[in-house]
Protein backbone atom coordinates (compact mmCIF):
# COMPACT_ATOMS: atom_id res chain seq x y z
CA UNK A 1 0.00 0.00 0.00
CA UNK A 2 1.50 3.71 -0.88
CA UNK A 3 1.05 6.82 0.87
CA UNK A 4 1.64 9.49 -1.39
CA UNK A 5 1.42 13.44 -2.26
CA UNK A 6 1.71 14.70 -5.78
CA UNK A 7 2.24 18.12 -6.48
CA UNK A 8 1.47 19.33 -3.38
CA UNK A 9 0.69 23.16 -2.16
CA UNK A 10 0.63 23.04 1.40
CA UNK A 11 -0.75 25.55 4.16
CA UNK A 12 -3.17 27.42 5.66
CA UNK A 13 -6.32 29.45 4.87
CA UNK A 14 -4.22 32.47 4.62
CA UNK A 15 -0.83 31.35 3.90
CA UNK A 16 1.18 29.40 1.34
CA UNK A 17 3.91 27.39 3.12
CA UNK A 18 5.24 25.34 0.58
CA UNK A 19 4.73 23.83 -3.02
CA UNK A 20 5.75 21.75 -5.59
CA UNK A 21 6.07 18.95 -3.16
CA UNK A 22 5.80 14.76 -4.33
CA UNK A 23 6.18 12.72 -1.43
CA UNK A 24 5.47 8.97 -1.00
CA UNK A 25 5.74 6.21 1.35
CA UNK A 26 5.44 2.60 0.66
CA UNK A 27 4.84 -0.13 3.54
CA UNK A 28 7.40 -1.80 5.01
CA UNK A 29 10.12 1.72 4.85
CA UNK A 30 10.82 4.59 7.20
CA UNK A 31 11.25 7.77 5.43
CA UNK A 32 12.75 10.89 7.61
CA UNK A 33 11.99 14.30 7.08
CA UNK A 34 14.13 16.30 7.67
CA UNK A 35 14.36 20.34 7.66
CA UNK A 36 14.72 23.77 9.61
CA UNK A 37 12.43 25.03 11.87
CA UNK A 38 9.94 26.90 10.00
CA UNK A 39 10.68 25.11 6.80
CA UNK A 40 7.41 23.34 6.63
CA UNK A 41 7.83 19.92 8.15
CA UNK A 42 4.71 20.07 10.23
CA UNK A 43 2.43 21.68 7.64
CA UNK A 44 3.42 18.89 5.02
CA UNK A 45 2.73 16.10 8.08
CA UNK A 46 -0.69 16.87 8.83
CA UNK A 47 -1.77 17.18 4.97
CA UNK A 48 -0.44 13.70 4.65
CA UNK A 49 -2.18 12.80 7.83
CA UNK A 50 -5.62 14.53 6.15
CA UNK A 51 -5.81 16.99 8.87
CA UNK A 52 -4.67 19.46 6.67
CA UNK A 53 -6.34 19.60 2.80
CA UNK A 54 -3.73 20.60 0.17
CA UNK A 55 -4.22 23.47 -1.04
CA UNK A 56 -3.86 22.41 -4.13
CA UNK A 57 -2.52 18.56 -5.79
CA UNK A 58 -3.68 15.65 -4.25
CA UNK A 59 -2.85 12.92 -1.41
CA UNK A 60 -3.65 9.48 -1.98
CA UNK A 61 -4.06 6.70 0.31
CA UNK A 62 -3.83 3.12 -1.78
CA UNK A 63 -4.75 5.14 -4.65
CA UNK A 64 -8.13 6.73 -3.18
CA UNK A 65 -7.85 10.77 -2.11
CA UNK A 66 -7.10 10.74 1.09
CA UNK A 67 -10.23 13.42 1.22
CA UNK A 68 -12.72 11.01 0.71
CA UNK A 69 -11.89 8.63 3.21
CA UNK A 70 -14.48 9.11 6.26
CA UNK A 71 -11.96 10.31 9.46
CA UNK A 72 -12.66 6.18 11.14
CA UNK A 73 -11.82 4.72 7.57
CA UNK A 74 -8.72 6.77 7.36
CA UNK A 75 -7.66 5.91 11.03
CA UNK A 76 -7.92 2.08 10.92
CA UNK A 77 -5.02 2.96 7.99
CA UNK A 78 -2.98 5.67 8.81
CA UNK A 79 -2.14 6.57 13.24
CA UNK A 80 -0.75 9.95 14.00
CA UNK A 81 1.70 10.11 16.61
CA UNK A 82 2.10 13.67 18.11
CA UNK A 83 5.35 14.90 20.25
CA UNK A 84 4.76 13.70 23.55
CA UNK A 85 2.69 16.55 25.55
CA UNK A 86 1.28 16.24 29.06
CA UNK A 87 -2.78 15.84 29.02
CA UNK A 88 -5.47 17.90 30.28
CA UNK A 89 -7.01 15.20 32.45
CA UNK A 90 -5.15 11.97 33.88
CA UNK A 91 -6.27 9.17 31.71
CA UNK A 92 -4.77 6.12 32.66
CA UNK A 93 -2.05 4.64 30.43
CA UNK A 94 -4.25 1.68 29.59
CA UNK A 95 -7.52 4.28 28.53
CA UNK A 96 -4.48 6.26 26.37
CA UNK A 97 -4.01 3.07 24.36
CA UNK A 98 -7.53 2.17 24.21
CA UNK A 99 -8.44 5.11 22.50
CA UNK A 100 -6.23 3.86 19.70
CA UNK A 101 -8.77 1.47 19.08
CA UNK A 102 -11.71 4.23 18.74
CA UNK A 103 -11.54 3.55 14.58
CA UNK A 104 -12.17 0.25 15.40
CA UNK A 105 -15.67 0.72 17.05
CA UNK A 106 -19.13 2.17 16.28
CA UNK A 107 -20.00 6.04 17.32
CA UNK A 108 -21.88 4.54 20.93
CA UNK A 109 -19.68 1.91 21.78
CA UNK A 110 -17.08 1.54 24.17
CA UNK A 111 -13.81 -0.59 23.92
CA UNK A 112 -14.48 -4.29 24.44
CA UNK A 113 -12.55 -6.95 25.80
CA UNK A 114 -11.02 -8.01 22.38
CA UNK A 115 -10.03 -3.94 22.30
CA UNK A 116 -8.58 -4.37 25.97
CA UNK A 117 -6.18 -7.46 24.61
CA UNK A 118 -4.99 -5.42 21.69
CA UNK A 119 -4.05 -3.03 24.55
CA UNK A 120 -2.32 -5.34 26.90
CA UNK A 121 -0.35 -6.45 24.23
CA UNK A 122 1.17 -3.25 22.60
CA UNK A 123 2.05 -2.35 25.85
CA UNK A 124 3.79 -5.50 26.67
CA UNK A 125 5.42 -5.14 22.94
CA UNK A 126 7.48 -1.56 24.36
CA UNK A 127 7.80 -2.72 28.00
CA UNK A 128 5.70 -0.41 29.75
CA UNK A 129 2.87 -2.85 30.96
CA UNK A 130 3.39 -2.50 34.53
CA UNK A 131 2.71 1.08 33.62
CA UNK A 132 -0.91 0.12 32.50
CA UNK A 133 -3.15 1.84 35.60
CA UNK A 134 -0.69 4.64 36.14
CA UNK A 135 -2.43 8.04 35.40
CA UNK A 136 -1.02 9.50 31.49
CA UNK A 137 -0.19 13.18 33.56
CA UNK A 138 2.41 11.16 35.64
CA UNK A 139 4.90 9.20 33.96
CA UNK A 140 7.68 10.54 32.28
CA UNK A 141 8.25 11.78 28.84
CA UNK A 142 10.24 8.66 27.61
CA UNK A 143 7.06 6.37 28.97
CA UNK A 144 4.30 8.97 27.22
CA UNK A 145 6.57 8.34 24.17
CA UNK A 146 6.06 4.70 24.58
CA UNK A 147 2.44 4.97 25.64
CA UNK A 148 1.80 7.02 22.25
CA UNK A 149 3.40 4.51 19.94
CA UNK A 150 1.55 1.92 21.62
CA UNK A 151 -1.33 3.83 20.86
CA UNK A 152 -0.67 4.12 17.40
CA UNK A 153 0.14 0.25 17.12
CA UNK A 154 -3.42 -0.64 18.80
CA UNK A 155 -4.67 1.31 15.56
CA UNK A 156 -3.41 -1.53 13.84
CA UNK A 157 -2.51 0.71 10.85
CA UNK A 158 -0.32 0.33 8.06
CA UNK A 159 0.97 3.44 8.17
CA UNK A 160 2.69 5.37 11.26
CA UNK A 161 3.42 9.03 11.36
CA UNK A 162 5.50 10.50 13.92
CA UNK A 163 6.09 14.04 14.84
CA UNK A 164 9.55 14.40 16.16
CA UNK A 165 9.84 11.37 18.11
CA UNK A 166 12.94 12.29 20.15
CA UNK A 167 12.51 15.64 20.74
CA UNK A 168 12.18 15.89 23.93
CA UNK A 169 13.89 12.43 25.67
CA UNK A 170 16.71 11.25 27.00
CA UNK A 171 19.74 9.59 25.40
CA UNK A 172 19.32 6.27 25.73
CA UNK A 173 15.24 6.77 24.96
CA UNK A 174 16.05 7.87 21.58
CA UNK A 175 17.76 5.21 20.75
CA UNK A 176 15.16 2.81 22.05
CA UNK A 177 12.98 4.98 20.05
CA UNK A 178 15.08 4.34 16.79
CA UNK A 179 15.08 1.14 17.16
CA UNK A 180 11.34 0.39 17.60
CA UNK A 181 10.36 2.87 14.53
CA UNK A 182 12.98 0.02 12.29
CA UNK A 183 11.03 -3.16 14.04
CA UNK A 184 7.48 -1.15 12.74
CA UNK A 185 8.80 -1.27 9.43
CA UNK A 186 10.23 -4.85 9.99
CA UNK A 187 6.68 -5.64 10.80
CA UNK A 188 5.56 -3.93 7.78
CA UNK A 189 4.24 -0.73 8.66
CA UNK A 190 5.18 2.28 6.38
CA UNK A 191 6.53 4.90 8.81
CA UNK A 192 7.43 8.67 8.62
CA UNK A 193 9.32 10.53 10.98
CA UNK A 194 10.49 14.17 11.56
CA UNK A 195 13.41 14.77 13.09
CA UNK A 196 16.50 17.50 13.66
CA UNK A 197 19.01 14.99 13.82
CA UNK A 198 20.18 13.69 10.86
CA UNK A 199 21.87 11.11 12.55
CA UNK A 200 18.59 9.60 13.89
CA UNK A 201 17.86 9.75 10.11
CA UNK A 202 20.95 7.44 9.44
CA UNK A 203 19.97 5.11 11.96
CA UNK A 204 16.28 4.11 11.41
CA UNK A 205 15.54 5.31 7.88
CA UNK A 206 15.42 3.53 4.45
CA UNK A 207 15.02 7.63 2.67
CA UNK A 208 15.00 11.14 3.47
CA UNK A 209 12.72 13.88 2.35
CA UNK A 210 15.06 16.95 2.90
CA UNK A 211 12.48 20.18 3.40
CA UNK A 212 13.64 23.61 3.75
CA UNK A 213 11.64 26.67 3.47
CA UNK A 214 8.45 24.93 2.07
CA UNK A 215 10.51 22.86 -0.89
CA UNK A 216 12.26 20.42 -1.97
CA UNK A 217 15.93 20.31 -1.30
CA UNK A 218 16.95 16.85 -1.77
CA UNK A 219 15.17 12.92 -1.84
CA UNK A 220 16.54 9.93 -1.80
CA UNK A 221 18.03 6.80 -0.14
CA UNK A 222 20.00 7.84 2.63
CA UNK A 223 23.13 6.96 1.99
CA UNK A 224 22.80 9.28 -1.14
CA UNK A 225 20.86 12.24 0.22
CA UNK A 226 22.71 12.27 3.81
CA UNK A 227 25.78 13.74 3.41
CA UNK A 228 27.97 16.89 4.48
CA UNK A 229 27.09 19.34 1.28
CA UNK A 230 23.31 18.49 1.38
CA UNK A 231 23.24 18.81 5.07
CA UNK A 232 24.71 22.05 4.96
CA UNK A 233 22.46 23.48 1.96
CA UNK A 234 19.50 22.14 4.11
CA UNK A 235 20.56 24.33 7.29
CA UNK A 236 22.45 26.84 6.05
CA UNK A 237 25.42 25.94 8.50
CA UNK A 238 28.57 24.15 8.55
CA UNK A 239 28.45 20.70 8.99
CA UNK A 240 31.46 18.12 10.45
CA UNK A 241 31.43 14.37 9.17
CA UNK A 242 32.78 11.88 11.60
CA UNK A 243 34.00 8.68 10.14
CA UNK A 244 34.39 5.53 12.10
CA UNK A 245 36.34 3.32 10.07
CA UNK A 246 36.25 -0.19 11.65
CA UNK A 247 32.19 0.10 11.82
CA UNK A 248 32.29 1.44 8.43
CA UNK A 249 29.93 4.43 9.59
CA UNK A 250 29.22 8.23 9.65
CA UNK A 251 28.10 10.28 11.91
CA UNK A 252 27.39 14.09 11.36
CA UNK A 253 27.82 17.13 13.98
CA UNK A 254 26.60 20.60 13.95
CA UNK A 255 30.34 21.98 12.82
CA UNK B 1 -10.63 0.26 34.62
CA UNK B 2 -14.16 -0.59 36.37
CA UNK B 3 -11.39 -1.60 39.50
CA UNK B 4 -11.35 1.70 41.10
CA UNK B 5 -14.98 3.11 39.90
CA UNK B 6 -17.07 1.57 42.26
CA UNK B 7 -16.62 2.80 45.57
CA UNK B 8 -16.21 6.60 44.19
CA UNK B 9 -19.60 6.20 42.72
CA UNK B 10 -21.18 4.15 45.79
CA UNK B 11 -19.86 7.68 47.56
CA UNK B 12 -21.76 10.03 45.41
CA UNK B 13 -24.94 7.91 45.72
CA UNK B 14 -24.87 8.41 49.58
CA UNK B 15 -24.35 11.85 49.16
CA UNK B 16 -27.54 12.02 46.71
CA UNK B 17 -29.39 9.60 49.54
CA UNK B 18 -28.14 11.72 52.34
CA UNK B 19 -29.21 15.02 50.05
CA UNK B 20 -32.80 13.45 49.35
CA UNK B 21 -32.90 12.54 53.34
CA UNK B 22 -31.92 16.04 54.62
CA UNK B 23 -34.31 17.97 52.07
CA UNK B 24 -37.42 15.98 52.80
CA UNK B 25 -36.78 15.90 56.54
CA UNK B 26 -35.12 19.25 57.90
CA UNK B 27 -37.26 22.25 57.22
CA UNK B 28 -40.08 24.60 59.03
CA UNK B 29 -42.51 21.79 60.04
CA UNK B 30 -39.53 18.84 60.63
CA UNK B 31 -40.23 15.58 59.61
CA UNK B 32 -39.26 12.07 61.18
CA UNK B 33 -37.31 9.80 59.19
CA UNK B 34 -40.35 6.89 60.12
CA UNK B 35 -42.88 9.35 58.86
CA UNK B 36 -41.13 9.77 55.21
CA UNK B 37 -40.64 5.92 54.96
CA UNK B 38 -44.37 5.23 55.56
CA UNK B 39 -45.34 7.99 53.40
CA UNK B 40 -43.47 7.27 50.16
CA UNK B 41 -43.71 3.62 51.22
CA UNK B 42 -47.70 4.65 51.14
CA UNK B 43 -46.89 6.58 48.04
CA UNK B 44 -46.13 3.45 46.15
CA UNK B 45 -47.52 0.66 47.39
CA UNK B 46 -51.08 2.44 47.47
CA UNK B 47 -51.60 1.62 51.00
CA UNK B 48 -53.11 4.62 53.32
CA UNK B 49 -50.14 5.78 56.34
CA UNK B 50 -51.33 6.19 59.40
CA UNK B 51 -49.43 9.43 59.20
CA UNK B 52 -51.26 12.77 59.89
CA UNK B 53 -52.66 14.40 56.51
CA UNK B 54 -50.37 17.12 57.18
CA UNK B 55 -47.42 15.56 57.08
CA UNK B 56 -48.24 13.51 54.15
CA UNK B 57 -49.07 16.84 52.36
CA UNK B 58 -45.53 18.68 53.61
CA UNK B 59 -43.68 15.57 52.61
CA UNK B 60 -45.90 14.80 48.58
CA UNK B 61 -47.02 18.43 48.16
CA UNK B 62 -44.98 21.01 49.50
CA UNK B 63 -40.98 19.18 49.55
CA UNK B 64 -41.88 16.45 47.33
CA UNK B 65 -41.39 18.75 43.86
CA UNK B 66 -38.93 20.80 44.75
CA UNK B 67 -36.53 17.99 46.24
CA UNK B 68 -37.24 16.28 42.91
CA UNK B 69 -36.37 19.77 40.87
CA UNK B 70 -33.37 20.14 42.94
CA UNK B 71 -32.24 16.82 42.20
CA UNK B 72 -32.48 17.41 38.40
CA UNK B 73 -31.18 20.75 38.49
CA UNK B 74 -28.06 19.58 40.52
CA UNK B 75 -27.82 16.88 38.04
CA UNK B 76 -28.46 18.45 35.27
CA UNK B 77 -26.20 21.31 35.95
CA UNK B 78 -23.04 19.00 36.88
CA UNK B 79 -23.39 16.83 33.88
CA UNK B 80 -23.50 19.69 31.71
CA UNK B 81 -19.95 21.00 33.27
CA UNK B 82 -18.91 17.61 32.64
CA UNK B 83 -19.38 18.04 28.95
CA UNK B 84 -18.12 21.21 28.71
CA UNK B 85 -14.87 20.82 30.68
CA UNK B 86 -14.28 17.62 28.42
CA UNK B 87 -14.81 19.68 25.49
CA UNK B 88 -12.83 22.51 25.81
CA UNK B 89 -9.97 20.36 27.92
CA UNK B 90 -10.19 23.07 30.70
CA UNK B 91 -11.67 22.09 34.29
CA UNK B 92 -12.06 25.81 34.97
CA UNK B 93 -14.93 25.68 32.19
CA UNK B 94 -18.80 26.17 33.05
CA UNK B 95 -22.21 25.26 31.57
CA UNK B 96 -22.88 28.76 30.52
CA UNK B 97 -19.72 29.28 29.04
CA UNK B 98 -21.05 29.62 25.62
CA UNK B 99 -23.98 31.96 26.69
CA UNK B 100 -26.16 29.41 27.23
CA UNK B 101 -27.60 31.46 31.00
CA UNK B 102 -27.44 34.62 29.23
CA UNK B 103 -29.42 33.93 26.93
CA UNK B 104 -32.19 32.33 29.26
CA UNK B 105 -31.24 35.37 31.25
CA UNK B 106 -32.12 37.25 28.66
CA UNK B 107 -35.42 35.58 27.61
CA UNK B 108 -36.82 35.45 31.11
CA UNK B 109 -36.41 38.99 32.28
CA UNK B 110 -38.16 40.03 28.94
CA UNK B 111 -41.01 37.58 30.09
CA UNK B 112 -41.68 39.11 33.53
CA UNK B 113 -41.35 42.71 31.14
CA UNK B 114 -43.78 41.87 29.11
CA UNK B 115 -45.80 40.65 31.97
CA UNK B 116 -46.14 36.83 30.42
CA UNK B 117 -47.51 33.71 32.01
CA UNK B 118 -44.96 30.83 33.87
CA UNK B 119 -44.53 28.82 31.18
CA UNK B 120 -44.09 31.72 28.61
CA UNK B 121 -41.61 32.65 30.67
CA UNK B 122 -40.11 29.75 31.05
CA UNK B 123 -40.44 29.24 27.11
CA UNK B 124 -38.65 32.22 26.57
CA UNK B 125 -35.53 31.23 29.15
CA UNK B 126 -35.00 28.01 27.04
CA UNK B 127 -35.62 29.44 23.34
CA UNK B 128 -33.24 32.60 24.74
CA UNK B 129 -30.60 29.87 26.35
CA UNK B 130 -30.65 27.61 23.23
CA UNK B 131 -30.69 30.61 20.59
CA UNK B 132 -27.74 32.31 22.38
CA UNK B 133 -25.05 28.92 22.30
CA UNK B 134 -26.59 28.71 18.41
CA UNK B 135 -25.38 32.25 17.79
CA UNK B 136 -22.27 31.72 19.56
CA UNK B 137 -21.63 28.50 17.56
CA UNK B 138 -22.85 29.78 13.94
CA UNK B 139 -20.41 33.26 14.67
CA UNK B 140 -17.60 31.08 16.33
CA UNK B 141 -17.61 28.78 13.04
CA UNK B 142 -17.48 30.94 10.66
CA UNK B 143 -14.36 32.86 12.06
CA UNK B 144 -11.46 30.51 10.34
CA UNK B 145 -9.22 29.81 13.04
CA UNK B 146 -6.55 27.12 13.81
CA UNK B 147 -7.68 27.37 17.34
CA UNK B 148 -11.54 26.90 16.86
CA UNK B 149 -11.96 25.92 20.77
CA UNK B 150 -10.86 29.22 21.79
CA UNK B 151 -13.02 31.26 19.45
CA UNK B 152 -15.80 29.60 20.77
CA UNK B 153 -15.02 30.48 24.07
CA UNK B 154 -14.38 34.07 23.37
CA UNK B 155 -17.01 34.21 21.16
CA UNK B 156 -19.61 32.55 24.30
CA UNK B 157 -17.73 35.45 26.45
CA UNK B 158 -18.31 38.43 24.11
CA UNK B 159 -22.06 37.03 23.44
CA UNK B 160 -22.86 36.86 26.50
CA UNK B 161 -21.84 40.47 27.39
CA UNK B 162 -23.95 41.62 24.99
CA UNK B 163 -26.96 39.65 26.26
CA UNK B 164 -26.09 40.73 29.86
CA UNK B 165 -26.60 44.30 28.74
CA UNK B 166 -29.80 43.63 27.16
CA UNK B 167 -30.71 42.33 30.47
CA UNK B 168 -29.54 45.48 31.78
CA UNK B 169 -31.80 47.36 29.82
CA UNK B 170 -34.96 45.29 30.54
CA UNK B 171 -34.34 45.77 34.54
CA UNK B 172 -34.05 49.38 33.93
CA UNK B 173 -36.92 50.08 32.06
CA UNK B 174 -38.89 47.76 34.31
CA UNK B 175 -41.53 48.48 36.71
CA UNK B 176 -39.58 48.56 40.03
CA UNK B 177 -42.10 47.64 41.95
CA UNK B 178 -43.78 44.68 40.56
CA UNK B 179 -41.57 43.48 37.94
CA UNK B 180 -38.13 43.64 38.92
CA UNK B 181 -38.18 41.90 42.23
CA UNK B 182 -39.16 39.20 40.02
CA UNK B 183 -36.68 39.32 37.83
CA UNK B 184 -34.12 39.26 40.52
CA UNK B 185 -35.04 36.56 42.13
CA UNK B 186 -35.34 34.92 39.08
CA UNK B 187 -31.74 35.79 37.69
CA UNK B 188 -30.18 35.14 41.53
CA UNK B 189 -31.80 31.53 41.20
CA UNK B 190 -34.79 29.97 43.16
CA UNK B 191 -37.00 27.12 43.42
CA UNK B 192 -39.36 28.17 46.07
CA UNK B 193 -41.94 28.10 43.50
CA UNK B 194 -41.35 24.86 42.11
CA UNK B 195 -44.67 22.99 41.43
CA UNK B 196 -45.53 19.59 40.00
CA UNK B 197 -46.22 20.80 37.20
CA UNK B 198 -42.84 22.29 36.24
CA UNK B 199 -41.27 18.90 36.42
CA UNK B 200 -42.18 17.42 32.83
CA UNK B 201 -40.66 20.34 31.03
CA UNK B 202 -37.95 19.96 33.38
CA UNK B 203 -37.20 16.07 33.30
CA UNK B 204 -37.74 15.45 29.70
CA UNK B 205 -34.93 17.65 28.17
CA UNK B 206 -32.44 16.82 31.24
CA UNK B 207 -32.95 12.90 30.87
CA UNK B 208 -32.51 13.47 26.66
CA UNK B 209 -29.47 15.29 27.06
CA UNK B 210 -27.81 13.31 29.99
CA UNK B 211 -28.66 10.25 27.46
CA UNK B 212 -27.24 11.63 24.87
CA UNK B 213 -23.66 12.13 26.74
CA UNK B 214 -23.80 8.77 28.12
CA UNK B 215 -23.92 7.49 24.98
CA UNK B 216 -21.44 9.31 23.39
CA UNK B 217 -18.63 8.66 27.00
CA UNK B 218 -16.27 6.67 24.79
CA UNK B 219 -16.00 9.22 21.94
CA UNK B 220 -15.99 12.30 24.99
CA UNK B 221 -12.91 10.82 26.35
CA UNK B 222 -11.02 11.42 22.75
CA UNK B 223 -12.54 14.63 22.44
CA UNK B 224 -10.84 15.68 25.60
CA UNK B 225 -7.47 15.20 22.90
CA UNK B 226 -6.38 17.90 21.57
CA UNK B 227 -8.27 18.31 18.29
CA UNK B 228 -6.10 17.09 15.92
CA UNK B 229 -5.00 14.28 17.68
CA UNK B 230 -8.47 13.08 18.19
CA UNK B 231 -9.46 13.41 13.93
CA UNK B 232 -6.15 11.22 13.84
CA UNK B 233 -7.81 8.61 16.16
CA UNK B 234 -10.82 8.46 13.78
CA UNK B 235 -13.11 10.89 15.44
CA UNK B 236 -15.66 12.84 13.13
CA UNK B 237 -14.88 16.12 15.90
CA UNK B 238 -16.42 18.48 13.80
CA UNK B 239 -19.92 16.82 13.66
CA UNK B 240 -19.64 15.35 17.74
CA UNK B 241 -18.59 18.91 19.20
CA UNK B 242 -21.97 19.97 17.70
CA UNK B 243 -23.94 17.01 19.40
CA UNK B 244 -22.62 17.85 22.69
CA UNK B 245 -22.47 21.08 22.76
CA UNK B 246 -26.17 20.91 21.59
CA UNK B 247 -26.66 18.14 24.55
CA UNK B 248 -25.21 20.00 27.31
CA UNK B 249 -26.84 23.24 26.07
CA UNK B 250 -30.06 21.42 26.21
CA UNK B 251 -30.17 20.00 29.55
CA UNK B 252 -28.45 23.55 30.84
CA UNK B 253 -31.30 25.47 29.13
CA UNK B 254 -34.12 23.43 30.81
CA UNK B 255 -32.83 23.64 34.43
CA UNK B 256 -32.30 27.61 33.65
CA UNK B 257 -35.99 27.75 32.43
CA UNK B 258 -36.83 25.98 36.08
CA UNK B 259 -34.64 27.40 38.61
CA UNK B 260 -33.45 30.43 37.23
CA UNK B 261 -29.43 31.09 37.06
CA UNK B 262 -27.35 29.64 39.61
CA UNK B 263 -23.91 29.50 39.31
CA UNK B 264 -20.55 27.17 40.27
CA UNK B 265 -22.70 23.66 40.30
CA UNK B 266 -21.00 23.15 37.12
CA UNK B 267 -17.92 24.07 37.70
CA UNK B 268 -17.54 22.43 41.28
CA UNK B 269 -19.03 19.15 41.11
CA UNK B 270 -17.11 17.75 37.64
CA UNK B 271 -13.98 18.51 39.65
CA UNK B 272 -14.66 16.69 42.56
CA UNK B 273 -16.52 13.78 40.76
CA UNK B 274 -13.08 13.80 38.75
CA UNK B 275 -11.17 13.08 41.84
CA UNK B 276 -13.46 10.77 42.94
CA UNK B 277 -13.54 8.52 39.92
CA UNK B 278 -11.09 9.32 37.95
CA UNK B 279 -11.75 10.91 34.05
CA UNK B 280 -13.10 8.87 32.44
CA UNK B 281 -16.48 9.80 31.48
CA UNK B 282 -18.55 6.67 31.39
CA UNK B 283 -18.10 6.89 35.48
CA UNK B 284 -17.56 10.43 35.17
CA UNK B 285 -21.29 11.44 34.20
CA UNK B 286 -23.02 9.35 36.37
CA UNK B 287 -21.28 10.94 39.17
CA UNK B 288 -21.28 14.16 38.66
CA UNK B 289 -25.09 13.61 38.29
CA UNK B 290 -25.59 11.41 41.35
CA UNK B 291 -22.70 14.56 43.02
CA UNK B 292 -24.78 17.61 41.43
CA UNK B 293 -28.45 16.36 42.59
CA UNK B 294 -27.13 15.59 46.44
CA UNK B 295 -25.15 19.05 46.36
CA UNK B 296 -28.20 21.28 45.12
CA UNK B 297 -30.29 19.14 47.68
CA UNK B 298 -28.53 20.50 50.36
CA UNK B 299 -27.81 24.02 48.80
CA UNK B 300 -31.85 23.79 48.45
CA UNK B 301 -32.44 23.42 51.97
CA UNK B 302 -30.01 25.57 53.41
CA UNK B 303 -31.52 28.29 51.49
CA UNK B 304 -34.99 27.80 52.95
CA UNK B 305 -33.76 26.94 56.49
CA UNK B 306 -31.09 29.42 57.35
CA UNK B 307 -32.78 32.87 57.57
CA UNK B 308 -36.16 33.54 57.90
CA UNK B 309 -36.61 34.49 54.31
CA UNK B 310 -35.53 32.27 51.11
CA UNK B 311 -31.90 33.04 50.24
CA UNK B 312 -31.07 32.81 46.21
CA UNK B 313 -29.34 29.49 45.56
CA UNK B 314 -26.97 31.70 43.46
CA UNK B 315 -25.98 33.17 46.34
CA UNK B 316 -24.90 30.21 48.33
CA UNK B 317 -23.42 28.32 45.40
CA UNK B 318 -21.35 31.28 44.76
CA UNK B 319 -20.40 31.34 48.41
CA UNK B 320 -19.52 28.09 48.03
CA UNK B 321 -17.93 28.10 44.75
CA UNK B 322 -16.02 31.32 45.05
CA UNK B 323 -13.15 29.51 47.79
CA UNK B 324 -13.20 26.60 45.80
CA UNK B 325 -12.24 27.86 42.49
CA UNK B 326 -9.69 30.18 43.71
CA UNK B 327 -7.86 26.95 44.99
CA UNK B 328 -8.76 25.18 41.85
CA UNK B 329 -7.05 27.83 39.52
CA UNK B 330 -4.06 27.71 42.39
CA UNK B 331 -3.52 24.01 42.41
CA UNK B 332 -4.46 23.38 37.99
CA UNK B 333 -2.41 26.46 37.03
CA UNK B 334 0.74 24.42 38.03
CA UNK B 335 -0.05 21.50 35.94
CA UNK B 336 -0.75 24.34 32.91
CA UNK B 337 2.26 23.62 30.80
Amino acid sequence: MILEGQNLTIGYSDRVVGRDLDVALATGEVLALLGPNGGGKTTLLKTLLGLLAPKSGEVRLDGKPLGRYADRERARLVAYVPQSHSATFAFTVETVVLMGRTAHGSLFSRPTAADRAIAVRVLERFGIGHLSERPYTEISGGERQLALLARALAQEPQFIVLDEPTASLDFGNQGKVMREIRALAGAGHGVLFTTHDPNHAMRAADRAFLLRDGGRVAEGAIGSVLNRPQLEALYGAPVETITDQAAGKIAFLPG
Amino acid sequence: MTRSAAPGLLIALAVLIAGLLLAFMVGRYPIGIGDLFSVLAGKLTGHVSEVPTAVENVILQVRGPRVIAAALVGAALAVAGTAFQGLFRNPLVSPDILGASSGAALGAVLGIFFSLGVFAIQALAFAGGLAAVAAVYLIGSAVRSRDPILVLVLTGVVIGSLLGAGVGLVKYLADPYNQLPAMTFWLLGSLAATGVPDLVPLFGPVALGTLVLLALRWRMNVMSLPEEEARALGVPTGPLRIAIVAAATLVTSASVATAGIIGWVGLVVPHIARTLVGPDFARLIPAAALLGGGFLLVIDTLARTIAPIEIPLGILTAVVGTPFFIWLLASVSKTWS
